[in-house]
């Protein structure tokens, strides 16, 4: 019945592996800088401020050019319409409107008034307005949040473990979370509070990941006194390979059934957590437990280069 | 060496079953769960806004008003104070949270302060030369805010009372802002249009002989560009008022009919009776709604407001008065408005996609590892049962990240029994006996469990600090599965391995 995944007593050479997939990492890492820094981020009305209207128009069809000409008509700023979902529903993004909360209002109706007049039937789904004030401030708390809940891991594995775990922790969260946000920079989705939670998400996963590795490096430098460092990873990343493996996919696989039937509102936040998933499965395999090789986690022992040498030599 | 104490068993089975008792109300029909018999637990899960459908506004109090107010009345309140003493000034004038005096007379100092003293206790005087600052105290500056915030919510609710809305939930959120949340309504222009007018009233004499000092110049509301100079001190508010509604003028137009409370009554009678002939001026947030002439005294306590009102208008207006003028100004810092139909087409969604994820995990579990794998599912089961029962006794809110948690927590609950199988797995590849590489399995897999399983509770719970709506929604569910699947995945799968093991004593086992 039972179905081995991984086979029994696999020994792939992982930490050999690491100047092809340190330097896949590191070219990521600089590829999601530079989209950082050339392209941005599409962010949401959370951060933006402005105004978000998903309406869903039954039974007729939408001429989706024609809506956006009598849209700009109103002239209230770049407005932009586009499908959510399916051709019925539409997400409308109005810019903040100079003028306070009055202007706006005013805005929201000329836009409900347009609509009603095209379409017989429309329903609107959601409106949400944020005012800039709000919007910096959710920014704010939403850096505020990645950087403390880092903070937190990153001090939970300096006390359970030695201080070169936690570098290695937070090499593995820092290229995590980049490439994710580099992710949302390349594809112009749209970055918004929930991205945040998911980021947040993500390395909380990807510290679950990477600690479990670790747990088990611990334990087998006190089981192999004699081991060196560099076979010693691989054993530690080949014994829980298959753990690894399988919860990443039970995630992944309740992941799917959400993005696939938990509706279009979630669709972003969910897609952002199974790429996380993924890249948190990769780097705590791939790059938080090589970059221990680096990092003398042996008391005393010789430095872990040259146990490398020993063990190519040998 | 595998063993389960009966006390273990028991409260493993206990909680297992209370969380059925506890959870089962979500699936039973509204009806059912009224019928049911009180002692039996009837709470469900309490659905987020963006699930249920409602409105989330988040109002700030204009506070920098009220102390421009309190300023300016401390002005006005020291003028002819400082005119009775003959206390000669350059120039009077508020500054920011109080007023400055630019005396002649320096030798005048002292009885200026006296009577700032006289009119605010805790004011904060500084002099410099011949200028006298006095500030309100910090103190006196936060009672201020803390009153204004209080009279605030109390007028918010009152107001959204008025208007039917069910359910309403106000709380006051950080220094300057309250929070109002209504579930079930899809439009809420009209609580915003009402709660956008701080509707406060006032009746003033006009400034009849132009003498020009302790009055100010408003605006009519009937002839636009028009301005009449009234007095600035008023002699009625609108916290005089006992009720106001929907009337008519002789001329059948709408008009808006108030009466006055004892006090009110007793003032307007006096008043009236003192200025026959004059006018008097009914002024709405700093406009001149009308300004009839006084030809009798009038002391019934009881009057009509005319103008050129919509019945709308007019009906708005006596909500407004009869719930009480707002403090200060509110302006609409973020809205959040979730139609009826996409909450239920969210919660659609959810159900069908955590049942397949579930269904997907217990599939894979069971072909990954066998009977374990049934045990680890039961597990899940379990947890995920455990997940409603803590939502709905503790009352948390369930949004839609919240059911993606419930989700994740599906993904990753396994991950426990995961790293307990493979142990296992590796303790009978060493060479151990079933029992005892089940028992190691467990314990040595406890510290790793538990290591992982922290980490990820921090970032929910620094998530849950930070987040806002339903972001925090995510963090509840995240936490909570993350709970209980450490319960379920360990000590029920622990429950179900044990009893196997008595059982059956297996001499190999196939994981």
């Amino acid at each position: 019945m039972a179905l081995k995944w991984i086979p029994d007593n696999t020994n792939i050479d992982f930490v050999r592996l690491r100047f092809i997939t340190f330097g896949l990492s590191t070219l990521l890492a600089l590829l999601s800088l530079g989209l950082l820094i050339s392209k941005g981020l599409n962010y949401g009305i959370d951060f933006t401020g402005g105004t978000l209207m998903e309406i869903k128009v039954v039974d007729q069809p939408i001429n989706l050019g024609e809506l956006r000409a009598s849209l700009n008509s109103l002239e209230l700023g770049a407005i932009s319409i586009q499908e959510f979902g399916s051709l019925e529903d539409l997400l409308i993004r109005l810019p903040e409107q100079a003028g306070g909360p009055e202007q706006q209002k005013a805005a929201i109706d000329s836009v409900h008034s347009a609509l009603d007049q095209k379409f017989s039937n429309v329903d609107y789904r959601r409106t949400e307005f944020v005012g800039p004030q709000v919007g910096k401030e959710l920014k704010e708390k939403g850096l505020m949040a990645v950087l403390f809940s880092i903070i937190g891991m990153l001090v939970y594995i300096w006390f359970r473990f030695e201080w070169q775990y936690g570098v290695g922790a937070c090499i593995a969260l820092i290229h995590d979370t980049f490439i994710t946000v580099g992710l949302f920079s390349m594809t112009g989705m749209e970055f918004n509070l929930s991205t945040v939670a998911a980021i947040l998400m993500i390395a909380g996963y990807s510290m679950n990941d990477t600690v479990v590795v670790f747990d088990r490096i611990r334990e087998n430098l006190r089981k192999f006194k004699k081991m060196s460092i560099y076979e010693l990873l691989n054993k530690s990343i080949n014994e829980t390979l298959s753990r690894t493996i399988m919860t990443s996919g039970t995630t992944i696989l309740a992941l799917v059934a959400l993005w696939l039937f938990g509706g279009e509102v979630i669709r972003g936040f969910v897609y952002a957590l199974i790429f996380g998933i993924g890249i948190g499965t990769f780097s705590s395999i791939f790059v938080a437990a090589p970059v221990l090789l680096y990092l003398n986690i042996r008391h005393g022992g010789k430095k872990a280069s040259s146990d490398e040498e020993a063990a190519q030599k040998a | 060496m595998v063993y389960l104490a009966r006390w273990t068993k028991i409260s493993i089975i206990a909680v297992c079953v209370l969380g059925l008792f506890l959870s089962l109300p979500n699936i039973m029909s509204e009806n059912l769960r009224m019928k049911m018999p009180s002692f039996l637990p009837s709470k469900t899960v309490n659905l987020g806004l963006d699930l249920r459908g409602g409105s989330h506004l988040l109002l700030q109090v204009d506070l920098k008003t009220v102390a421009t107010e309190r300023a300016e009345e401390l002005l006005d309140s020291l003028r002819p104070e400082l005119r009775e003493e003959k206390i000669g000034y350059r120039r009077l004038n508020d500054i920011e949270n109080g007023v400055r005096v630019e005396l002649r007379e320096e030798s005048d100092l002292d009885a200026v302060k006296k009577i700032i003293r006289g009119i605010n206790r805790d004011a904060e005087i500084t002099v410099k030369e011949s200028t006298v600052e006095a500030v309100f105290s910090e103190a006196g500056i936060q009672e201020m805010q803390d009153q204004t915030m209080g009279q605030s919510i109390e007028i918010v609710r009152r107001r959204i009372d008025e208007s039917g809305t069910k359910e309403p939930t106000i709380q006051r959120q950080g220094d300057d802002r309250i929070l109002v949340q209504l579930p079930g309504l899809d439009n809420p222009e009209e609580i915003k249009r009402l709660l956008g007018t701080t509707a406060k009233l006032s009746f003033h004499l006009v400034d009849m002989d132009g003498r020009g000092t302790g009055t100010m110049t408003l605006p009519l509301a009937d002839e636009p560009g028009q301005t009449l100079a009234i007095n600035r001190k008023a002699e009625l508010t609108g916290d005089m008022l006992v009720n106001a509604s929907v009337s008519q003028d002789q001329g059948g137009r709408p008009a808006v009919g108030f009466k006055f409370n004892g006090v009110g009554a007793k003032k307007f009678c006096k008043l009236s009776a003192d200025n026959q002939g004059k006018l008097f001026a009914i002024v709405l947030d700093k406009i001149i709604i009308s300004a009839p002439r006084i030809n009798e005294p009038i002391c019934g306590g009881q009057g009509i407001i005319t103008g050129t009102f919509t019945i709308k208008e007019v009906s708005d207006l006596s909500t407004l008065l009869r719930a009480g003028a707002l403090p200060a100004p509110l302006t609409i810092l973020e809205e959040r408005t979730v139609g009826p139909s996409l909450g239920a087409d969210s919660v659609e969604a959810g159900k069908i996609a955590s049942v397949i994820g579930l269904v997907g995990v217990l599939i894979f579990m069971l072909i990954t590892y066998g009977r374990f794998g049934i045990y680890a599912g039961i597990a899940l089961i379990a947890n995920v049962v455990l997940i409603f029962a803590s939502l709905s006794s503790f009352q948390a809110t369930l949004t839609l990240p919240g059911i993606a948690g419930i989700v994740l927590t599906i993904g990753m609950a396994v991950d426990a029994n995961v790293l307990i199988f493979e142990r296992i797995k590796e303790e009978i590849t060493n060479g151990r006996s079933v029992m005892s590489a089940v028992d190691a399995g467990f314990s040595r897999a406890m510290s790793t469990i538990i290591d992982s399983n922290l980490t990820t509770l921090i970032a929910a719970v620094i998530l849950y600090s930070f987040g806002t709506g339903p972001i925090k929604g995510f963090s509840v569910t995240l936490m909570i599965g993350i709970l209980t699947s450490m319960f379920s995945a360990i000590m029920v799968t622990r429950l179900l391995i044990v009893s196997w093991l008595h059982r059956t004593k297996p001499s190999i086992l196939k994981i």
